[in-house]
């Protein structure tokens, strides 16, 4: 089969991964700097058979493919932070209702409705804490719109297999521009379906405890009868204030992603090879300026490295810490005012290594030279570097 | 391509802004030669725009980074080359170039050059003279980038103004291009 290359957006590429993932209900309400997603999905899915609403608002919208998903479909909404914060409510309500559903939020700066045509990471925090309670959340973070078009498929995938709403992170630079993409051919991608009932409807438990943590789920129609609700529920899905079910029914929103944690965040580094004493730690569109400053820092004899990690919920914190181990300084670069810098605090023993943190928060993305200034600045400050 | 002063950590990288109006086609200009690069030639192209209230009149911009090598920042740093169809956008990005960069400007609408070393072509008196549509400015200039610089090849380009050209706007846009090459051509040989 002949490749094909396009140019496309990252908003572009990532109708293009929904639909190959097999995303065939979206329901969503516009807005800066997503709005290209919905363009696509109500241009492209009327002419495959599936369904676009645009709906009267986000909560709208996030209810709508939460019963989409219920029906069996796999179903999509993608926003920015304002419609972002809205959804938290019913998210939640995916959550514990352990419903297939893909969110893509486009950062742009906050908060309120903030800055809606600038860069911003200011919703690290809210992809993995944004609606309350107890829960473990799976947000994905590209770095080029070529991985946002395989991202965008892992998130369906994703969803599918641990029955969970996934939060596919992206940026409005990252979202407009335009880069090369190597389209797939349907052959090379893998496809996961959530798994279905196999006992008679008799038997059906929607929220079966297994060993694995993920249930089987049968949808609305196909003849098992079972409760949904956001109470905390038993097996069958009925509300119940039993301590014991209480403790398993969050156990098993838990255990099914942080066992997986591993397998779901991945990192890429750079000149880590040779054991730098200085790393930059960064995640999606600043993650690119970090490389280029790698290259900017060793032609200037200088021994860096950048790592980047391409899920922040959850962190692959053992993995971390492994290539981690000879860093003494680690710059954390983002967009924002200091949240992926807690997290790292959090998970890294800075007595052995120091947190140096890179913020911006103009509305621009972080520059080589500024990452590079950092560096010099550690050097300056009598690093060996 | 000439020999240009490097960016640090990128030899390779050739920074491009295209500018003008808002209104002129720049946009859809950045995005003709991005794809001709990246999926004809088989190079790396990025491109961007300036987004937002700031972007609806006024100076428009496309901004196109090319290399052979992976494309690492996404943005421009230092212009390897500006278009500036306008005044205003000249005077704009002009301080975004190179010392070394190359400018090219429509004679006819940017009166104050802010350097004699630049190249001057009345683009937008050409697309209403030669082709009868004042709309096709920018396929000039796409033609005229290319024959100048080499950074993208007739064949590539040619073949995606094809393809992108509206309907029944394909022969008009493919004089265009075909004026572009020629008054770079004479341009180049002047020289």
């Amino acid at each position: 089969m002949k490749r094909v290359v396009k140019l496309l957006q990252g908003n572009e590429a990532c109708v293009e991964g929904a639909l190959m993932a097999g995303v065939r209900f979206f329901g969503g309400y516009p807005i800066t700097p997503s709005t290209e997603i919905a363009e696509g999905m109500a241009r492209r899915l009327p002419t495959i058979g599936g369904r676009f609403i645009q709906m009267e608002d986000e909560i709208g919208s996030i209810a709508s493919i939460i019963g989409a998903s219920c029906a069996g479909v796999k179903s999509m909404t993608a926003t920015s932070g304002p419609g972002f914060s809205l959804m938290q409510e019913n998210i939640g309500y995916a959550y514990i209702t352990e419903t297939p559903t893909v969110i893509v939020n486009v950062q742009r700066g906050g908060p309120s409705t903030g800055l809606p045509t600038k860069v911003s990471q200011s919703d690290t925090m809210q992809a993995g804490h944004g609606t309350h309670g107890d829960y473990y959340a799976i947000a994905l973070v590209p770095s080029s719109v070529q991985e946002v078009l395989h991202f965008t498929i892992k998130a369906v995938n994703l969803s599918e297999r641990f029955r969970t709403p996934v939060i596919l992170l992206l940026d409005e630079v990252m979202a407009h521009m335009r880069e090369k993409v190597d389209i797939p051919n349907p052959d090379e991608i893998e496809i996961v379906e959530r798994k279905r009932p196999t006992v008679p409807p008799d038997w059906y438990k929607h929220f079966a405890l297994t060993a694995t943590g993920v249930s089987a789920m049968a949808s609305f129609g196909d003849g098992y009868r079972y409760n949904i609700t956001g109470l905390i529920h038993d097996e069958l899905g009925f509300p119940t204030a039993e301590p014991s079910e209480i403790v398993a029914m969050l156990d098993k929103l838990k255990q099914k992603i942080v066992k997986h944690a591993e397998s779901i965040c991945e990192f890429e580094t750079n000149g880590m090879e040779d054991d730098p004493k200085v790393a930059i730690l960064s995640y999606g569109i600043v993650a690119r300026a970090a490389k280029q400053a790698v290259i900017i820092a060793r032609e200037h004899r200088l021994k860096v490295g950048a790592i980047r990690p391409t899920a922040i919920w959850p962190l692959a914190t053992d993995s971390l810490r492994k290539r981690l181990k000879n860093v003494r300084q680690l710059i954390v670069a983002e967009l924002n005012q200091g949240q992926l810098i807690n997290l790292m605090k959090q998970h890294i023993d800075q007595r052995h290594t120091e947190i140096i943190p890179l913020q911006r928060y103009d509305g621009e993305i972080i520059s080589p030279g500024q990452i590079f200034n950092k560096i010099k600045e550690i050097k300056h400050h009598g690093s060996e570097i | 391509m000439t020999q240009k002063a490097k960016q640090p950590g990128a030899p390779d990288r050739f920074e491009v802004r295209l500018s003008g109006a808002g209104g002129q086609g720049l946009i859809l200009a950045g995005v003709i030669l991005a794809e001709a690069i990246g999926t004809i030639d088989g190079k790396n192209a990025v491109q961007s725009q300036s987004y937002g209230p700031e972007a609806r009149g006024g100076a428009s911009r496309a901004d196109v980074v090319i290399s052979k090598e992976e494309i690492f920042y996404p943005k421009t740093m230092k212009l390897d080359l500006l278009l500036a169809l306008t005044q205003e956008a000249c005077d704009k990005y002009y301080p975004d170039l190179k010392d070394d960069g190359t400018l090219i400007i429509d004679s006819g609408m940017v009166s104050e050059p802010p350097t004699p070393h630049c190249y001057g072509f009345p683009f937008v008196q050409l697309a209403k003279s030669e082709i009868g549509i004042a709309m096709v400015a920018n396929v000039i200039s796409l033609g005229a980038i290319c024959e100048l610089t080499g950074i993208v090849s007739k064949h590539a380009l040619t073949e995606v103004v094809k393809m992108r050209a509206p309907r029944g706007t394909e022969e008009k846009n493919m004089k265009a291009l075909e004026v572009g090459f020629k008054i770079a051509k004479e341009a180049k040989n002047q020289r």
